[in-house]
């Protein structure tokens, strides 16, 4: 009874041992440049940027937009942890979040917060001033964007970050093309 | 309202808004619904218009965190409306609403594509958007040609082609075949000559995509790369809309050096010359500037510029210039730049040999952890983390444990394991690790995981000279006013095992040892109070002679928790209340904890699953380190005295009186750093603990390897451990004999067996190697990973692998390289081709050298008949035309079979469906018989399907009469024959056998059976 309960263990334990040491995986014949590409290779399916959130300083959901599926219930428990915890932070504080396995870059503007959420991998400045372009688009089509833009055209804003961002890749960064399809729609109604 | 006649929508979201609370809106969003589902449920009245608006809602709502069940029909039916607003509508919504694998958006696939391939431009670029941010495999097979075309067009305008590169990504990503590589190569250096920024963005992305998964077919394309950067960073032909505050498109710049990174070389020298230029300039001509956004948006492209330096990994100067950079920039007040500044310079420890570099700046780096961000924090914790070595463990462990009194929550649990594993690891002497852990415990008690304690003891037990003076040190926590229950825990077990060393010291009396740690315990939790029992029984054992006050004091709390309510107390209770009344005989049972086999820290596993990233940085840092660091080599045992039988079975459990014996341990440095082969570190008498878990080992309360008849005591007296007799016994052991002593961890064949069944595990263990298998089968090939793992501190020499294949298996190994260095792992692939259906084995003839010994293993591979089936279910009609085609011998084989090993129908259903024998149920009659099929894979037979009966008797379970049917003669007498030996071969019943019959108490049965261990054990 002694010998076969701690068999049991020892099965248990095996089956996580194999990969005790997976993380330095040297290829028969590799060196550290193959290391690194096979690092690399790891990322293959990552999308940078994950969603787009705009979230008020009472931390209501003004625009969001995700760039892989959640359910609603993940989206709900997602969006009220990192609004928590990014709400939290002062002026002196970095706009870089960890949160699970990805980052939160954020940055606030008045009473709006845009949070974007990206891979750990993504280039943090460029999604920082991603953000801040956005916000100059809106600028240029709204006048001084304000929160009350966002909630009561939030199809213009879909129209515009859609222009912006497909499938987590940057499309778009001139402003001008980015508002084109808005204007067209403007002047079809 | 520029809401243009949407007046509902702008209604509905202000009454949204002014909602004072949850509820409120709750109610007013499911009026809405109600009202939207209504109106959409007679659907002919709705004009466009209509519908739109209520999409939008639905969005809105949906957007606020309501579940939007209905309506998806309507959203997906906008977007073959022929007007552009109801069509955009339709598109974007669709788009929030519906994820990939909903039913709908196949419906509207047609609609999609006709927009795809129409003429309208608009409508091109919602479609392509579309697809891009939902479409599936369906849309990569049907519109793949359609969006490439339009990507390559020269027709098609920039709108359109840069979204149908973003299109194409998407489709890649769902299907990687339906691009040819050969072909697309060279279109896609095209793509990069764009002139577009749009497009050469957008492409941008879609190559990332494509190099990343396979960088051969695209070094054509590292030139364009190299020229977009130039074109970027010379500012030549950047139009003024893709200019962000002076800097030429950051983004795309960044994307193209992320590009770059997918590269392992730039070869060309011209090229070379070239990149080096612009990110020469790139890092010079970087300045801090007022403006924060473009001070942000050129230090993007300077971050990405260090990390393609990085990579590159060539020009000492600029690798120089880069390091110069980080430490500015981990000193700037700017949070932003100091928190990328510290990343990277995590990064960079991972690449590059400027360990001495940045260790200049540990200081600023230890500030940073004191910083008010937690993200800041975060940074540094990993970066010092990832820099610490044997010269500076002392400081950044201290720094760790006095951070973590103040620390938050958050990161306490990290910290601490982090702080645990620099302590073990870097350790440089075994005293103050034990000081550290203590501290630890003190300090975060609550946050230190059971592994960090379990260690510390495994630590101790195994190193005698640490003996006297942790018990020493827990005996001074105990003296504390309040002390978390996991001190209280590891200094009960300490003190158990180890407080006879002390019994000389003031206050360290065996009773008053048992008065304090009797103290806490109205304190603590139950899984706890059996640790203290165990304590107290091994207080008394030695308190020799027996002190009659302190028995009675024992014996009264063992028969308090005779009746307790929880087992494992009541039964360690009772268990040592009996066993203490048999006087002298206690002390064979109540001998010292046998050493624990070398083993990879649970900790550093910990770490590593947790954090894929860390835990290769400190692997690769360890490696280095090796040569100095002594704490894991330390734990390499010494034979305890010369005699052979003495070594065999007494010494683990001889308690050794000498004290803390400088020279030894000095003996023991010089040593380690020789050779690292320290005699062998498994005494057979702990092929018990060897094959047990950590935690069964710790709380396991008896030491009963020693057989009856061996009184420790008088072994107590004779052998005194001298360190000469010690390095007598190393110089003068053959090394023949450590060969024979290196025993594999856990049963080999009951390795194979289980591999047999399934196509990852591992396949043998040693103390000094693992070897892993991983497999994947189709149809007559297969592909085997074997992870060929050193597990200690040393490289592994003269690794030799050599597969010995049977006639039947076509095997080719790739190269095993001759030396595995410490700690890491190598994967050698093998490629399996099945010939013939045989039952023979192949074998795979494993030996290597750790310092002198020589081991050699030949161990059977899993690639065994049954993996070359594939299961297929059968259904009546083609089951019986088939058994009737198949006439009798050789075809078809029947025989009965006698001594099966008795088992239920459903069990040998099981058996079946493991060895990939599809059992089809309802096809016999008869509920005492079993069908099954599968089809059989080999070069010369091809796909074959097998067929198989079995008919039981249910009066005598031992025999059964077993028919098996295929096209050819040799499948079935080798399937039959196959079968039969598992039916017949017991491999359950091996299980429990083979690991007693290696344990010397399996003499003792009685004892094994009720060890409360064992119990627990099973029990987790």
């Amino acid at each position: 009874m002694h010998a076969s309960f701690v068999f049991v263990l020892v099965k248990y334990r095996c089956s996580f041992s194999l990969y005790f040491l997976h993380s330095i995986v040297l290829c028969v014949g590799g060196s550290i440049v193959l290391r690194r590409i096979s690092r690399r290779r790891e990322l293959r399916l990552k999308m940078g940027i994950r969603f787009v959130l705009m979230v008020n300083k009472q931390g209501q959901t003004r625009l969001a937009q995700y760039y892989e599926y959640l359910t609603l219930e993940e989206r709900r428990t997602l969006e009220g942890e990192i609004v928590r915890k990014c709400l939290a932070r002062n002026e002196q504080q970095c706009s870089f979040v960890e949160h699970r396995t990805y980052k939160i870059v954020y940055r606030r503007y008045a009473s709006l917060f845009f949070l974007v959420g990206v891979d750990n991998d993504e280039n943090e400045l460029a999604i920082l001033e991603f953000i801040h372009l956005l916000v100059e688009t809106m600028d240029r089509h709204f006048g001084n964007v304000c929160e009350l833009d966002i909630m009561f055209h939030l199809e213009k804003a879909h129209f515009m970050l859609e222009e912006m961002v497909m499938n987590g890749c940057i499309v778009e960064t001139s402003k001008a093309n980015i508002l084109a399809p808005i204007q067209l729609m403007d002047k079809s109604s | 309202m520029a809401l243009s006649g949407m007046r509902g929508l702008s209604v509905f979201i202000s009454d949204v808004r002014n909602c004072r609370n949850k509820e409120q809106e709750r109610l007013r969003v499911d009026k809405e619904l109600g009202n939207i589902r209504t109106r959409f449920k007679n659907e002919k009245g709705l004009t466009p218009y209509e519908k739109k608006k209520y999409v939008w809602k639905m969005l809105y709502i949906y957007m606020l965190g309501y579940d939007v069940d209905f309506g998806h029909m309507e959203a997906v039916s906008l977007i073959s409306a022929p007007k552009y607003p109801e069509k955009q509508v339709g598109y974007i919504v669709t788009s929030c609403l519906l994820n990939e694998n909903h039913d709908f958006l196949r419906l509207a696939i047609n609609a999609v594509r006709n927009d795809i391939i129409g003429r309208n431009e608009t409508f091109q670029c919602l479609a392509l958007t579309l697809v891009g941010n939902i479409g599936g495999r369906d849309f990569a097979e049907s519109l793949a040609p359609d969006v490439q075309k339009l990507l390559i067009s020269s027709s098609c305008r920039p709108l359109v082609r840069k979204k149908a590169a973003l299109c194409l990504l998407r489709l890649f990503r769902k299907n990687s075949d339906i691009l040819n590589v050969d072909g697309w190569s060279d279109r896609m250096a095209q793509l990069l000559d764009e002139r577009d920024l749009g497009v050469l963005t957008s492409s941008m992305s879609l190559f990332v995509a494509l190099v990343s998964n396979n960088h051969e077919a695209y070094w054509s394309c590292l030139p364009k790369c190299v020229k977009v950067m130039e074109r970027l960073a010379r500012n030549q032909d950047v139009p003024q809309e893709y200019t962000y505050y002076g800097i030429p498109s950051p983004w795309l710049q960044v994307k193209t050096m992320r590009a770059l990174q997918y590269f392992p070389t730039v070869e060309d020298p011209s090229i070379r010359r070239a990149l080096f230029e612009v990110l020469q300039r790139i890092l010079m001509g970087t300045d801090v500037v007022k403006n924060v956004n473009k001070n942000n948006a050129s230090h993007a492209v300077l971050f990405e510029a260090l990390a393609l330096v990085m990579h590159l990994d060539s020009e000492k100067e600029m690798m120089s210039q880069c390091v110069a950079l980080l430490g500015k920039f981990i000193a700037v007040r700017e949070p932003n730049i100091r928190y990328l500044g510290l990343e990277n310079m995590t990064r960079m420890l991972m690449v590059t040999d400027v360990h001495e570099i940045i260790k200049r700046h540990q200081a600023q780096i230890i500030t940073s952890l004191k910083d008010p961000d937690i993200s800041i924090r975060r940074r540094s914790l990993d970066l010092l983390y990832g820099m610490c070595d044997v010269s500076n463990a002392k400081d950044i462990v201290e720094e760790l444990l006095q951070y973590l009194g103040t620390a938050d929550f958050a990161m306490r649990e990290e910290l601490a394991l982090k702080a645990a594993i620099l302590a073990e690891k870097f350790a440089p002497d075994l005293s103050w690790y034990v000081d550290v852990i203590l501290q630890l415990i003190d300090k975060a008690g609550d946050f230190v995981s059971d592994d960090i304690w379990f260690r510390v003891v495994q630590f101790v037990t195994n190193n005698e000279d640490l003996q006297p003076y942790a018990a020493l040190k827990a005996r001074e926590y105990l003296d504390k006013p309040a002390i978390h229950e996991t001190m209280v825990k590891v200094s009960a077990y300490l003190l158990g095992e180890y407080s006879h060393l002390l019994a000389r010291r003031p206050g360290c009396s065996p009773k008053e040892i048992f008065s304090i740690i009797h103290e806490k315990l109205p304190m603590v939790s139950t899984p706890t109070i059996p640790i203290l029992l165990t304590t107290y029984a091994k207080i008394l054992m030695h308190s020799q002679p027996p002190d009659p006050e302190l028995q009675n004091q024992i014996w009264a709390v063992y028969s308090k928790y005779e009746s307790c309510i929880d087992a494992e107390i009541q039964q360690r209770a009772v268990e040592y209340l009996a066993l203490s009344r048999k006087g002298e005989a206690l002390m064979d049972v109540l001998a010292e904890m046998p050493k624990f086999p070398e083993r990879q820290s649970s900790l550093i596993k910990k770490a590593e699953d947790t954090e894929a990233d860390t835990a290769e940085l400190s692997a690769i840092k360890l490696r280095t380190q090796q040569q100095t660091s002594n704490a894991l080599v330390l734990t390499d045992q010494r034979p305890a005295n010369g005699t052979p039988q003495g070594s065999q079975l007494g010494m683990v459990m001889v308690p050794s009186t000498s004290n803390v014996d400088e020279s030894a341990v000095d003996q023991q440095l010089t040593q380690s750093n020789g050779t690292l082969s320290v005699g062998d570190p498994q005494p057979p008498a702990q092929d018990h603990a060897a094959t047990g878990d950590i935690l069964g080992d710790l709380l396991s309360p008896l030491a009963i390897e020693g057989p009856p008849g061996v009184s420790p005591q008088s072994e107590h007296n004779n052998n005194v451990p001298s360190h000469e007799n010690t390095l007598d016994a190393l110089a003068l052991a053959p090394v023949g004999d450590q060969e024979s002593t290196v025993k594999p961890i856990g049963d080999i064949a009951e390795r194979f067996h289980a591999l047999c069944f399934k196509d990852s595990g591992v396949l043998y263990e040693d103390p000094y190697v693992q070897i892993g298998i991983k497999a994947e089968w189709r149809g007559h090939q297969g592909r085997m990973v074997l992870f060929l793992g050193n597990k200690n501190t040393a490289p592994l020499d003269s690794v030799k692998a050599v597969i010995l294949p049977p006639s039947h298996l076509k095997l080719e190994l790739s190269l095993v390289p001759e030396v595995i260095p410490p700690r890491a792992q190598v994967q050698c692939p093998l490629e399996v081709v099945n010939i013939l259906p045989s039952r023979d084995v192949a074998v795979l003839d494993f030996s290597y050298k750790f310092g002198t010994n020589l081991v050699n293993n030949r161990l059977r591979l899993p690639a065994v008949l049954n993996k070359f089936f594939q299961p297929v279910q059968v259904s009546a009609e083609e089951f019986f035309p088939q058994w009737r085609s198949l006439p009798g011998p050789p075809l078809k084989l029947q025989e009965v079979v006698r001594g099966v090993r008795p088992m239920s129908l459903g069990e040998m259903a099981n058996l079946f469906n493991s060895l990939k024998l599809m059992v089809c149920p309802g096809l016999d009659p008869n509920p005492c018989n079993l069908v099954a099929s599968t089809t059989f894979y080999s070069e010369n037979t091809r796909a074959m399907l097998c067929l198989i009966r079995i008919e039981t008797d249910p009066a005598d379970r031992t025999q059964l009469r077993m028919t098996v049917a295929s096209g050819d003669p040799t499948l079935t007498f080798e399937l039959k024959e196959f079968i039969k030996e598992h039916l017949v071969s017991i491999p359950t019943a091996g299980q429990s056998s083979a690991p007693v019959a290696q344990q010397p108490q399996a003499t003792n049965p009685p004892i094994a059976s009720s060890d409360p261990g064992a119990l627990l054990a099973g029990l987790l």
